[in-house]
């Protein structure tokens, strides 16, 4: 079981799906506090459908606000920075570049890549949380003493 | 009182500060709910307290300077050091810093900034206004810890000031009932309750010396 849970964990990185930085949140674990990672995840997915429907909604009224929708797109990548989701940080900077320079096709062509990245990591996140939950304490609370 | 401020620095011979000194207590401010939580986590496993708010605005209403009641200076509510995110709606990290480093009364707190944009002109401005430091964002727990370094250092640094100034009070109070002449040791003549004053002024000496 906990191989199976490694093994998820290894292809997630693998694939670009997770950085470095979801491995220095996993260290932040202890007995105390096993299931860290999974919180900060469950905040970040809340609250990043928040901003996916906020951006929706702006890009669905036609005209294209660009520093607003620069700005939902701040956060996003801020967030998926702080919990390594490193192929929704590489849309949402790109999405940022399009904004910058007016581009709304970019824009939305980029926004429809984002959701598809953000949908699949969580799905994948999910399996893995409730996978490793399954398999016990030893696999994911990892804090070095 | 002057008493109270070397007490609170005395550390065991050991010389390890952080199992007896007093617990950091830290107040972040991010605008960013999963941000809030990572930096809480990494603040309390470096042993500080946290509080955590969501704004520039909240930070001073905690901090009693929004201008409602007026600076509080509540004991309980003393805050050691302040970490704040850059980019913010409405009050920025930047306004935050010089509102605090403005005040008379929490100017003398120091003042961290956190930012996802390595933009140097940011960086300088920050430094300039009195920021301790600035983090590149994603904060990792070595940042944490080395910024925790150096402020508990600072206090360290502010209690030795203090000290030089405190040690006649603190021989005053130590021999309240005794000799006028308590500090110097050139007195030939000075009486047995004289000795135990000098003796525990030099180990409070030492210990001082250690924090070094």
């Amino acid at each position: 079981m906990q191989r199976q849970v490694a093994l998820i964990k290894q292809s997630l990185f693998d694939q670009g799906y997770l950085d470095e930085q979801f491995v220095e949140l996993e260290e932040l674990q202890d007995d105390a506090n096993p299931n860290f990672v999974e919180e900060v995840a469950t905040l970040y997915f809340k609250d990043s459908a928040r901003l996916i429907s906020n951006i929706e909604q702006a890009l669905e009224r036609g005209s294209f606000d660009f520093n607003r929708l620069d700005n939902y797109m701040h956060q996003f990548k801020g967030s998926s920075t702080s919990i390594g989701a490193s192929k929704v940080k590489t849309e949402c900077t790109m999405f940022r570049e399009y904004c910058r320079v007016g581009n709304a096709e970019g824009c939305l062509r980029t926004f429809k890549q984002l959701k598809k990245e953000h949908a699949t990591l969580r799905k994948k996140l999910e399996q893995y949380f409730q996978l490793a939950r399954q398999a016990g304490p030893k696999e994911t609370a990892r804090r070095p003493k | 009182m002057a008493v109270g401020d070397v007490m609170r620095m005395e550390i065991p011979s050991g010389g390890d500060m952080s199992v007896t000194s007093p617990e950091l207590h830290v107040l972040a401010v991010d605008d960013s709910i999963v941000d809030r939580k990572v930096i809480e986590r990494l603040l309390r496993i470096s042993a500080c307290k946290v509080t955590t708010v969501e704004s520039g605005a909240r930070a001073l209403q905690y901090l009693g300077l929004d201008g409602d009641k007026g600076a509080s200076g509540l004991k309980d509510l003393k805050v050691n050091l302040i970490v704040t995110d850059y980019s913010m709606p409405g009050l920025t990290g930047y306004d935050l810093l010089k509102k605090i480093k403005e005040s008379s009364v929490f100017r003398e707190i120091p003042v961290v900034i956190m930012s996802s944009e390595n933009i140097l002109p940011r960086i300088e401005q920050c430094l300039r206004e009195g920021a301790e430091d600035f983090l590149l964002k994603p904060v990792k727990l070595a940042d944490v810890k080395r910024i925790k370094e150096l402020i508990m250092r600072n206090e360290a640094e502010d209690c030795k000031t203090l000290s030089h100034s405190n040690k006649r009070k603190l021989a005053e109070y130590i021999d309240d009932a005794s000799s006028p002449s308590p500090s110097s040791s050139t007195h030939d003549d000075s009486s047995a309750k004289d000795f135990p004053s000098s003796k525990q002024m030099k180990s409070a000496d030492e210990k001082f010396s250690s924090l070094l």
